[in-house]
């Protein structure tokens, strides 16, 4: 075990997957020499040579195209979206090729790919560095999609990804880069270093795709959360001083629709935590999951809390964090009901 | 098994990194007045080259030479040179002001006022920029008021975006200057529509869209050639190509070959290069393409030959991936300094002058600043009330989202 900060982790998954496989190949903007702007590659170019770590054009369309086509070849290509609100230009080579290629061609071309982006707000990125936009991708049959709360599981959902088959996005929540938070966006945040959860396993393990882990233990109410929210979610429980069970999803697609089902059916109460707008979001699918798997075991509705439905603004961005307080004020209605 | 032998990528390097000695000696300084001034109708055909060579007025003896001088009189270059020194002295002021958490984060122009600067001021009012996140000078020659910039730096109370944009990323319809998206080259495109509709309506106004070196690779920078080609629009295509893309060198969007400027050739668009720390021939190729676009001419692409002095972002240390010496090494100069001493040289200016002018140009930053500050700061908590991030969504507020505002508390 090593301590380590998500960047560090993420790195070192790099790391040990270019190791072991020299099919891996790294690149997107500013990756290469640099590292990437959140160090996330930093010295592997170094390392592995620069055909297997490199710098990409600013052009996310090509930079998925191109893995598309590497993957296709036989390759593992990894890129980094240098920021979720940049994958957009990118986004038909990811809807319309990358999570159909398996399909389309019955399995005589297939796509396994990473594609990595640093997601979610808390940083003052204002609108165009601050998007969650997990939505867009859990919509699409074919594609993976996955969000780590802390540093082992980013190692391991990575190398997990890797091994994959088909393509895997990781929304990697830039909040959580450095250290966990106390759940209250105006507190500093605490090193990796000092968490369990920063005590990241050396060399190669893997966390797997589509398992959910429970992050706290409970009774009276289930707390559906990913990424950022997780440390939300646990700050306002202990504040509402209620036992709640706080699921950490990890993946969102394929869904651990077991581990839902088996915690709401024993809490009977269903709270959904999420940064991204509220509309279409991902929490409308949980909530339809829920009630579907459900419906008999609910002791009252379910609830989401979540960003408004507004562009991110770049002032007020604590005020569209989901915050505990916000949390809480949904856990007591809950238990009311 | 094939006879050949086994392939390699290419992954393209710029000259030097960190520890080497900076070297432009394959970077070809073009004579000043040496290219040519065609004819505003002339033959892209016949041009090709002026995608190849710089443009250049200001030569080695801070003298202003060939076809591209004399756009301007002594008096507009004086006052060229007095926005230049304005933009420079509020970028430094505003770099501080973040660095005492006033604010975010910040983007500064060092090394490259001449480009937005000079090109504003061959514009006429109505014109519309889509300028990126470094042409504040299109706002300071412009006259748009700096407290209200900063204003808008700070995310204050008096914020005319209401805290909700990133620092910098200005907006201002009346100073024809679109908002700005964060999302690179995506408003390449945009400024080729909005000329598009001014050609559809019989206006006069042109446009003119911005866009940097390493933003070229984006498929809006090829689309944007496409339509403005295809359709002639009144629009200008500036690239502003200052060597550095964050970190990745202008090599790995340019590719090995050619120039930006050459990738009009393809779509038939007349595309020249121009030195960019030159304040004269920025002016003189901005006036001749604004001159074609009015004219029903169509589109132009220029390059601006350039080099970001500082760094990328107040968030990014350029010692991490290019050697420091670099900018010295820089072979068009600075553009602040280079037109100080043409000035200087045809007795339209003296150092006393420059001095005296650097002085009254801080006061004045200063004094913008304080007003602003006045107003809060993001640092200081008085930003626009949470109550603005509801509005301006849609014009009319639906019903979920008022009910989402009164869920909040506002
Ligand atoms: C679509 C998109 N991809 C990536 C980014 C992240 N990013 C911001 S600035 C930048 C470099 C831009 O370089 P260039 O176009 O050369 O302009 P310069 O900053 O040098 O003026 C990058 C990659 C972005 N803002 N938008």
């Amino acid at each position: 075990m090593t301590q380590m900060t998500m960047i560090e982790a993420i790195r070192d998954a790099h790391d040990v997957a270019m190791g072991r496989d020299e099919k891996v190949v790294v690149f997107g903007e500013d990756v290469g020499y640099f590292g990437g702007v959140f160090r996330c590659t930093a010295g592997l170019q170094a390392k592995y040579g620069k055909t297997r770590c490199f710098d990409a054009p600013i052009s996310e369309l090509g930079i998925v195209g191109a893995a598309v086509g590497m993957a296709a070849y036989g390759l593992r290509p990894v890129i980094e979206i240098q920021f979720a609100d940049y994958v957009y230009p990118g986004i038909d080579q990811i809807v319309s090729e990358a999570a159909r290629l398996r399909y389309r061609s019955a399995g005589d071309f297939t796509c396994p790919l990473v594609i990595r982006m640093p997601t979610g707000g808390g940083i003052f990125g204002g609108q165009t560095h601050s998007q969650s936009p997990e939505a867009y991708f859990t919509h699409v049959a074919g594609l993976k999609t996955v969000m780590p709360s802390n540093p082992q599981d980013a190692k391991g959902l990575f190398l997990a990804a890797i091994e994959d088959p088909d393509p895997v996005i990781i929304l990697e929540p830039k909040r959580l880069y450095n250290g966990p938070f106390d759940g209250h966006h105006d507190k500093p945040i605490v090193p990796w270093k000092k968490h369990e959860q920063g005590d990241v396993a050396e060399g190669y393990y893997t966390t797997p795709l589509g398992k959910a882990a429970i992050r706290r233990s409970g009774n009276e109410v289930t707390i559906l959360a990913y990424g950022t929210m997780v440390y939300v979610a646990e700050a306002a429980a202990e504040e509402a001083g209620i036992d709640a069970e706080i699921i950490d999803l990890r993946t969102l697609l394929p869904l651990d629709l077991d581990a839902i089902e088996t915690s709401v059916k024993k809490t009977g109460r269903c709270l959904i935590v999420h940064e991204a707008t509220k509309t279409s979001g991902f929490g409308a699918e949980l909530m339809a999951q829920v009630q579907e798997t459900c419906f008999y075991h609910l002791e009252s509705q379910i609830i989401r809390v979540t960003g408004w439905d507004t562009p991110y603004p770049h002032a007020q961005e604590w005020d569209y964090f989901p915050c505990p307080n916000r949390v809480v004020a949904a856990l007591h209605q809950l238990m009311e009901e | 098994m094939s006879k050949t032998a086994p392939l390699s990528l290419n992954v393209p390097e710029p000259g030097c990194r960190p520890g080497d000695e900076p070297d432009f000696s394959d970077f070809v300084v073009p004579e000043a007045g040496g290219v040519t001034r065609p004819p505003i109708d002339a033959d892209p055909n016949d041009i090709r080259d002026m995608a190849f060579s710089i443009i250049r007025v200001l030569d080695n003896e801070d003298h202003a030479v060939g076809p591209w001088a004399g756009t301007l009189s002594n008096d507009e270059l004086v006052e060229g040179l007095r926005h230049m020194m304005t933009l420079r002295i509020f970028d430094a002021r505003m770099m501080n002001a973040q660095r005492q958490g006033k604010t975010s984060f910040y983007i500064q122009h060092l090394g490259e006022e001449a480009v937005s600067c000079a090109f504003r001021k061959a514009l006429q009012d109505g014109d519309m920029n889509f300028p990126t996140y470094r042409q504040a000078g299109l706002l300071i020659a412009g006259g748009y008021p700096m407290t209200t910039m900063m204003n808008q730096i700070y995310s204050n109370s008096q914020d005319p975006l209401h805290g909700r944009q990133l620092p910098i990323m200005y907006s201002s319809k009346e100073h024809g200057f679109f908002s700005i998206s964060g999302n690179l080259g995506t408003q390449f495109m945009q400024s080729v529509g909005w000329a598009m509709a001014s050609a559809i309506s019989g206006d006069t106004r042109i446009a003119a869209g911005w866009i940097g070196d390493g933003s070229t690779a984006e498929s809006d920078f090829h689309a944007a050639l496409v339509f403005a080609s295809t359709y002639k629009a009144p629009v200008v295509l500036n690239i502003v190509n200052n060597q550095w893309a964050i970190s990745t060198f202008q090599g790995i969007a340019r590719g090995g070959v050619g120039t930006f400027a050459a990738r009009g050739h393809g779509f038939g668009i007349p595309s020249v290069r121009v030195d960019g720390n030159d304040y004269l021939a920025v002016h003189a190729v901005a006036q001749w393409a604004n001159e074609r676009a009015r004219s029903g001419l169509g589109p132009t692409l220029i390059e601006h030959v350039t080099y970001r002095a500082g760094g990328h972002s107040s968030s990014d240390d350029p010692s991490a991936y290019r050697a420091k010496e670099e900018v010295a090494a820089w072979p068009l100069g600075d553009p602040i300094d280079r037109l100080k001493k043409h000035l200087i040289k045809i007795g339209a200016w003296s150092d006393e002058q420059h001095a005296k002018a650097e002085e009254e140009i801080l006061e004045q930053v200063i004094a913008a600043q304080k007003e602003a500050e006045s107003c809060g700061t993001l640092g200081h908590g008085k930003v626009p009330s949470p109550r603005d991030m509801f509005e301006g969504v849609y014009e009319t507020m639906p019903p979920h989202l008022v009910k989402q505002r009164q869920e909040a508390g506002y």
